[in-house]
């Protein structure tokens, strides 16, 4: 790639002229507009960008963004992303998978993502139904989620997302809000810079097939207790006047919610978030409604010293470099060879 | 320290002169009768000799010792003629021990050689290979010549004063045995001790070792004494075209084909793979040809493995992926959308024998229909297959170039027997290769991602990285000039046209269908493709020998098909089509040429023998 002086772009330039089909009042249009933000922050050249993405609603969402866009199979974007990142790290690479395509049929191929731990950013739009195949429960889905495949409401137990990351060694995992323009892009570019793989969950509002199922974390009258926002260093506070706060119990080995001020508890006994610790972020990735709030924010961001992209560059240029066999005619005649005349 | 082979003469002027032998080894998996195998094959082919090998593994890893399921063989037929098969029926038999013998005596020639470790027919043995009566005196041996020797015995002594337990000792077993076969056909055994050296450099006692029982073997050679008072056998170097000769693998020849590939295309290559047998090996061959411009990808499973060398592809490199029939299974889906968005993809699939598991270490070749046809909707690729280890570098090169002239998957079928048989190949003067490299497309001016190419009707090829060039592809069907999301219905079949009209052009960038043997018309033609080739060959040579009219015809390109193939077939009376499945390729055949191929077919894991194809002529055109 070239070093040139930096364009500045903006928002718009990301935009495609295809005209976009989600449903009128999708969460996916305000997740849209917040990477195109992202992008246009990040400043990377619109052609040093691919977006790769499965099957479903939110993997549609290659189309809409002015970069490379590879739109592929049902599961399999973590794998073909792994191919391009592969064959040109100098790429910038984004995937975007529903819940259904990142954890049902592609759970497999996150999971591998994560561990290897490939430069890329991943980001599932959680809206925890399948939206495209019209309302069937997901992975995500809470038990008792009646769908069109379960009338009488789902019976089995969910996956967390962001713990499911962090279970698979993914070393970057934030989760978002569709609705949350003022700190999404943020987190993005959080996880643009990442090295690694940077795993985002987001949390996006299906109006058609599951209307509100965020409502007791998102909506205005509740966000205050019902999110905590989680910043680096900072104390983890949240709720009116941030009163209440998170202290760990050792003797239970668990997160419990207390206010400041009531019950002898001061502010040194809330615990201050640590993003390199992952005992806390697992803690802080498992925390739901209704006891605890929902965490929003980078829960976890602890770069490896090397992600499997450039471990892979090394070897082949070692490989390159030490080689003693160099070319075909040379590989041909290595081993035993004889003259018939 | 450094061994030296003594010299022993064989006694002049005694050895039988013969035109060519089959010999198999047979052990326990543990015996080392590969290596023993590829020892003797090297000595074989330094001696002159054209040969051909088969190598034949249990499935199991290491199953119990002395026992049927555990024995592993190694044939090899040689001679001072053409060879084009591992050899129909083994014409002597090392037995390792009483398992060996007791799963390999049946496919010998009668009055065929045995030389057996006696040693290995005690009680507990006997029960272990599943003999209720020793064999040794219950007259099952007598249709044969054998030549017992207590081998156990005799290596714990000849390797006595290298201090080895017995254990260690006893693995000096089939270097013993490869001794006293060096000796039986006039070999020269410093090649075997030079390699012996080598491989057990860090210890030297275990070289020396082998090499005492090397020599040992050998030695006794000189006293043993064979039916017929014959001291050993003679068979002369055969009239092979002048070069430079190598021994090769199918799997070997294929990587350095992809590698060759790689070089002609001036483009880097990415493989995606999962382990399966018998496909592993290529995965193996090319984690160590990075140097070449390959990155090597062990994916979690066989979809990711394809999806990756899509991605790659996608991104610029020539995405390459290798399984197994399963394993190809899985990548479908994925085979899918390479097809629609027009990408370059190489599918190496190595038959074995199915469905499902099958049997993962015996060879097939019932992959044809998964192929041709194997995939939802009209979704018509190029597959090719390699007719024997060496054609697998000429085949992998084939392929590299189809794919990415057409922008199409290509799939390439070789085999389990192919993947791990060798044979001496003439090493090609690469130089010679005609490169034929890829443009990428780079200009910003009138570009769609489905433009196409007016001679190829392949798509043009914009990587990310490239500016102004900034597209969208995918799985869903697109509009035939822009390249986007389009659901109209004309659209559809015009694009379902030219996908079709694309692989079918194919056509006119491959060679003609040319005659191996024989003549174009005639009575009678076998058509064959990939590893039947060999035995084919064989006897169509042998009766044309004989005056009969019959010519042999070998497809490297199953789909499309050369295009003068179906008048050339139409100008036979008859034509019969070997195959080791159930009939697939007389199928493609007849429903393309209307002709009514005659399918004679096997599925035993093993390949054809010679006597089976002749047999099929002498039916049609008479004894
Ligand atoms: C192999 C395969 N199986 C099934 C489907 C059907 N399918 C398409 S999208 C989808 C689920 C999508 O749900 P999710 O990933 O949560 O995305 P959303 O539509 O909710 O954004 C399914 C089952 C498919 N396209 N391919
Ligand atoms: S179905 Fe749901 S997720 Fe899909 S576009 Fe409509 S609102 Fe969005
Ligand atoms: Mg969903």
């Amino acid at each position: 790639m070239n070093q040139q002086a930096p364009i500045a772009y903006k928002p718009k330039d990301f935009a495609t002229d295809q005209e976009v089909r989600w449903c009128p009042g999708c969460g996916d249009y305000a997740i849209l507009k917040g990477v195109q933000k992202a992008l246009a922050d990040i400043g990377t050249a619109p052609e040093n960008v691919v977006f790769v993405s499965g099957i479903g609603c939110a993997a549609r969402f290659p189309y809409y963004i002015e970069t490379y866009g590879f739109h592929t199979i049902h599961g399999r974007a973590p794998a073909v992303a792994t191919g391009v990142k592969l064959a040109n790290p100098d790429l910038d690479v984004w995937l975007v998978s529903g819940d259904g395509d990142a954890m049902s049929i592609g759970g497999n191929h996150m999971m591998h993502l994560l561990r290897r731990n490939i430069d890329v950013n991943y980001l599932i739009f959680n809206n925890e139904i399948y939206g495209l195949t019209k309302g069937q429960y997901s992975p995500t889905s809470r038990l008792g989620t009646r769908s069109p495949s379960t009338p009488a409401g789902s019976i089995d137990a969910p996956v967390s997302a962001c713990g499911l990351a962090l279970g698979a060694g993914g070393r970057f995992v934030a989760r978002g809000i569709d609705r949350g323009q003022k700190e999404l892009p943020g987190i993005l570019q959080r996880a643009h810079a990442h090295k690694g793989a940077s795993f985002v969950e987001i949390l996006q509002n299906c109006i058609v097939y599951n209307d509100g199922v965020f409502d007791g974390v998102v909506d205005k009258s509740v966000a205050g207790e019902a999110q905590i926002h989680v910043k680096h260093g900072e104390p983890l506070r949240f709720g009116a006047d941030n009163a209440k706060g998170l202290r760990f119990n050792a003797k239970a080995m668990r997160l419990e919610v207390v206010t400041v001020g009531e019950d002898g508890v001061s502010e040194d006994d809330i615990i201050v978030h640590d993003q390199t610790n992952l005992a806390l972020a697992q803690m802080l990735a498992a925390m739901d409604r209704p006891d605890f709030p929902v965490a929003v924010g980078v829960i976890y961001d602890n770069p490896a010293d090397v992600t499997y992209d450039q471990a892979v560059k090394a070897q082949n240029e070692s490989a390159k470099a030490d080689a003693k066999i160099t070319s075909i005619d040379q590989l041909l005649r290595s081993g035993a060879t004889w003259q018939v005349d | 320290m450094t061994n030296t082979a003594e010299i022993i003469e064989p006694r002049e002027g005694h050895r039988e002169v013969l035109e060519s032998v089959v010999v198999r080894f047979a052990g326990d998996s543990g015996d080392g009768m590969q290596l023993t195998g590829s020892q003797f094959t090297q000595s074989t082919a330094l001696a002159g000799n054209d040969l051909a090998t088969f190598p034949d593994f249990p499935a199991e890893i290491r199953a119990p010792t002395g026992t049927t399921f555990g024995v592993s063989a190694f044939q090899i037929n040689f001679g001072a003629r053409r060879v084009m098969t591992a050899g129909d029926q083994p014409d002597v038999l090392v037995a390792m021990n009483s398992a060996a013998l007791k799963v390999n005596i049946g496919n010998l020639r009668r009055g065929g050689l045995i030389i057996l470790d006696s040693g290995t027919f005690k009680e507990r043995d006997l029960r272990k290979a599943g003999y209720d009566t020793n064999p040794l005196e219950d007259g099952t041996l007598d249709p044969y010549q054998v030549v017992e020797i207590d081998v156990s015995k005799m290596v714990v002594e000849s390797v006595k004063e290298f201090g080895l337990g017995t254990r260690d000792a006893l693995r000096c077993k089939n270097m013993w045995l490869l001794g006293l076969v060096y000796w039986l056909y006039g070999r020269d055994r410093q090649p075997s001790i030079d390699w012996l050296n080598a491989k057990f450099k860090s210890k030297p006692e275990v070289a020396a070792a082998n090499v005492a029982a090397l020599n040992a073997g050998h030695a006794y050679g000189e006293t043993v004494e064979l039916p017929g008072e014959i001291l050993g056998y003679t068979v002369g170097p055969a009239k092979i075209d002048s070069g430079l000769y190598r021994n090769v693998a199918g799997a070997e020849a294929l990587a350095w084909g992809l590698a060759a590939g790689t070089q002609l295309a001036e483009l880097p290559m990415f493989f995606g793979s999962y382990p399966i047998t018998p496909a592993s090996s290529l995965l193996h061959t090319l984690a160590r040809l990075k140097q070449f411009g390959i990155t090597t990808f062990q994916a979690e499973d066989e979809i990711a493995a394809v999806c990756a060398a899509i991605g790659a592809s996608y991104a610029g490199q020539i995405g390459v992926t290798s399984s197994s029939g399963p394993g190809i299974a899985l990548k479908t889906e994925a085979i899918g959308l390479a097809i629609m968005v027009e990408l370059p993809l190489v599918i190496v699939n190595s038959q074995r024998a199915g469905p499902s598991t099958g049997m993962p270490t015996k060879t097939e070749q019932s992959d044809l229909y998964q192929a041709v046809y194997g995939r939802n909707a009209d979704s018509p690729l190029v597959v090719l297959a390699a007719n024997g280890p060496g054609d697998c570098f000429y085949t992998a090169i084939e392929a590299v170039r189809l794919a990415t002239k057409f922008m199409t998957p290509v799939m390439l079928l070789t085999d389990g027997y192919i993947a791990n048989a060798s044979e001496p190949w003439m090493i090609p003067d690469f130089s010679s290769f005609e490169k034929f490299p890829v443009k990428q497309h780079t200009e910003a001016e009138g570009f769609e991602p489905y433009n196409r190419d007016a001679d190829t009707l392949a798509r043009v090829w914009a990587v990310p990285g490239t500016p102004g060039l900034q597209h969208r592809v995918g799985g869903i069907e697109k509009d035939f000039t822009s390249g986007h999301i389009s659901y109209d219905a004309d659209n559809h079949q015009r694009m379902t046209d030219v996908r079709h009209a694309k692989i079918n052009g194919v056509a006119n960038f491959i060679p003609e269908q040319t005659v191996d043997q024989g003549e174009a018309g005639g009575k009678l033609a076998i058509i064959g493709w990939g590893s039947t080739y060999g035995p084919i060959s064989r006897a169509v040579s042998n009766m044309r020998e004989q005056g009969k009219d019959v010519a042999h015809i070998h497809l490297r390109h199953i789909w499309p098909l050369p295009r003068n193939l179906g008048d050339l077939l139409s100008s036979y009376d008859t034509v019969i089509c070997p195959e080791m499945n159930n009939g697939q390729l007389s199928t493609v055949l007849r429903a393309e040429y209307l002709i009514d191929v005659k399918p004679l077919t096997k599925v035993e894991g093993m390949p054809f023998k010679i006597r089976e194809i002749e047999a099929a002529i002498e039916a049609v055109l008479g004894a």
